[in-house]
């Protein structure tokens, strides 16, 4: 059973991250936020969960919908507000945007847009930890959707036949962008019915309880340390928006959005926490703090310079410049 | 150390000296193991690096160039093999999307010191999906690296820089030029990438070709010096960096231009020198440009149609002719 202190710090992070989706929506519908986001609000405990579980330098890929994972992984709000915001003091430098969140100092080596694509990068980078013999694991999170796609599978084969510490965890939020994951796919558990394909071990989890999904981990982390190879994770969860800033998500059946509000991560893990022993006070002041911190970070963000022009041809090649030619 | 040895045995003569030089060197593709290779390119690594640096995988050209991006990201070197160039298509969203652009996207946090190596082009009789050169496709995507060499020795000196590059190398062994001959790599040969080779020097006409159509070229110019027509000719040796310099100063000399590619005509390679050259080097021309390319349609299988539609000396001699007598 986790401390009831380790609860209320993870119980913090996810308000941090939900009052920084709140911020991107609310700065997104006043011009602030270009382009498009895909907000996770909903999705906070499967990031902080399982990051909780794992250790410092760990690996996460991501995908477009990765505000969760970067905050948990150790990017700030005001560098994500900042990159959202097209500024100079982005996380990416204001040249990824919401949709590629990337903090590779703490091991979150990126989000990526195109379905399923990180997949064998994780595996990659499992694969390169055995290699160097360091112990790390590495995590692949993606969302229902990259379950119907090919690299999926090929990811899985290779890690099961290679035995490679990889965890793959499915954020499983029923809808595949604008259609159910049901209408499309021949299984129920589009992630975990298929593990057995592969000889891999699954488990289905409670992705809106941050204890569970953090034990779950916890349980698929020492598998793959002690060399005997990858567990697939489906955490069934809800996005609370659509599935973008176009997506109103008026396709929801009435009452389902208010059913899963009622086990909101946040509510889940505030009720754990009061029987614990910790009281509403406590809990607020920690919510208090996660206001406040994003709350200056909109500030920050919103203060800080624009995109610097001379970005624009840096970091193609690691060798310095753009230049393709003598 | 033999006198003369062969194109193929120079591919893993290359990667060998990297593995020996760089424990984080490894391998992995369909067949590259106790196999040795399709084309025994790597003939001998899995005997002296063993299993755990010389990986064979399932035919998932995803997850080989996937995973190898993964790697690269954390810590190793990975060499990939995709067995024949068109197979590229296969992982085409890796060389397109995520390998490609994931330094620029992350603000430089991350870089993908990657080299994927593959048998390209045509000439030996294997049909379409087996036959093409695809270095144009890979030309069409900001971010890569190519090589492609047309002697043994630059083989291993590419090889060798292709390696040590912090930046992702597509690299391009030609199967036309497997069984050539040449000088072997002397010890610690490096070739970088960005300077063509000089191979013959003449006034008249600039003979611009690469990899396969080196030998093309230089046997253009030994009828065309029989004729009294005398021909520079270069090895780009590398396409990015493209050595556009070397091109101009040999028009300087000789004012006419045949550029000798084999992909095909449209969107080869060719036009991108032919561009540079109109748009820098135009006051230095004579006489139009010619491009000697592979015709637009698919591969024929038989030999005789096969000569049709891809680059001959013939065909360089005919182009040259009609720009003297221009």
């Amino acid at each position: 059973m986790t401390e009831a202190t380790e609860l209320l710090r993870l119980h913090e992070t996810m308000s941090v991250i939900r009052r920084t989706e709140k911020a991107a929506h609310d700065l997104f519908m006043s011009g602030l936020v270009k382009g498009t986001t895909h907000l996770a609000a909903g999705q906070e405990a499967v990031a902080v969960g399982a990051r909780a579980a794992l250790r410092d330098g760990d690996y996460a890929f991501a995908t477009y919908r990765g505000h969760h994972h970067a905050i948990a992984w150790g990017a700030t709000p005001a560098e994500c507000l900042a990159e959202l915001m097209q500024r100079a003091t982005g996380l990416n430098k204001a040249k990824g945007g919401s949709m590629h969140l990337t903090k590779a100092a703490s091991g979150m080596l990126g989000s990526y847009a195109i379905v399923g694509s990180h997949l064998p990068m994780a595996v990659g980078a499992a694969w390169s930890a055995r290699l160097r013999g360091t112990g790390q694991v590495a995590v692949a999170f993606f969302g229902d959707g990259a379950t119907n796609i090919g690299v999926f599978h090929e990811a899985l084969n290779l890690a099961a036949v290679w035995k490679l510490p990889v965890l793959f965890v499915c954020e499983n939020n029923l809808y595949m962008e604008y259609t159910p994951i049901g209408s499309v796919t021949a299984v129920a558990n589009p992630a975990a019915d298929r593990a057995s394909a592969y000889g891999l071990p699954a488990e289905l989890v409670d992705g809106n309880d941050v204890v569970a999904v953090q034990d779950a981990v916890v349980r698929a982390a020492q598998v793959a340390r002690a060399g005997d190879g990858p567990t697939v994770l489906e955490a069934r969860t809800y996005r609370h928006y659509g599935h973008s800033r176009t997506d109103p998500a008026s396709y929801r059946p009435d009452g389902e959005l208010e059913s899963w509000l009622e086990r909101d991560p946040l509510t889940v893990s505030a009720h754990r926490l009061r029987s614990l022993g910790l009281t509403d006070d406590d809990i607020k002041a920690a919510e208090d703090r996660a206001a406040s911190l994003v709350d200056d970070a909109v500030d920050t963000a919103k203060s800080a310079p624009d995109a610097d022009l001379a970005e624009a041809f840096t970091d193609v090649w690691a060798d310095g410049g753009a230049a393709w030619r003598t | 150390m033999a006198d003369v040895t062969t194109y193929r045995e120079s591919v893993a003569e290359g990667i060998a000296r990297e593995m020996r030089r760089d424990d984080t060197v490894v391998c992995l593709g369909e067949d590259i193991g106790a196999a040795g290779g399709v084309f025994k390119t790597t003939a001998g690594l899995f005997e002296e690096f063993g299993p755990r640096r010389v990986w064979d995988t399932p035919i998932s050209e995803q997850a080989i160039v996937g995973a190898a991006m993964g790697a690269a990201m954390t810590g190793m070197r990975p060499v990939a093999e995709i067995m024949f160039s068109d197979f590229l298509a296969c992982c085409w969203d890796y060389l397109a999307n995520e390998i490609p652009k994931v330094r620029y996207m992350t603000g430089g946090q991350v870089t993908v010191p990657l080299v994927i190596r593959t048998a390209n082009g045509g000439g030996l009789g294997f049909g379409a999906q087996h036959s093409q050169s695809v270095e144009n496709w890979v030309l069409t995507v900001p971010g890569l690296k190519i090589a492609a060499p047309s002697t043994p020795a630059d083989v291993v000196g590419l090889l060798a820089t292709a390696i040590r590059s912090d930046d992702p190398v597509v690299f391009f062994e030609h199967k036309g030029l497997f069984a050539s001959k040449g000088a072997p790599a002397p010890d610690g040969h490096e070739v970088p990438f960005g300077q063509a080779a000089l191979l013959r020097e003449g006034a008249d006409v600039t003979l611009v070709a690469l990899a396969s159509t080196v030998p093309l070229a230089l046997a253009g110019a030994d009828r065309l010096a029989e004729q009294g027509v005398r021909a520079d000719v270069l090895d780009l040796r590398t396409l990015v960096p493209l050595d556009v310099s070397s091109v101009l100063r040999s028009l300087e000399r000789t004012s006419r231009l045949v550029v000798v590619e084999e992909n095909p005509y449209q969107g080869g390679w060719g036009g991108t020198v032919v561009s540079v050259v109109a748009e820098e080097g135009f006051e230095l021309l004579d006489a139009p440009i010619r491009r000697v390319a592979g015709a637009n349609v698919p591969l024929p299988f038989a030999d005789a149609l096969e000569e049709q539609v891809i680059p001959t000396v013939d065909k360089v001699v005919d182009a040259v002719r009609a720009l003297v007598d221009y």
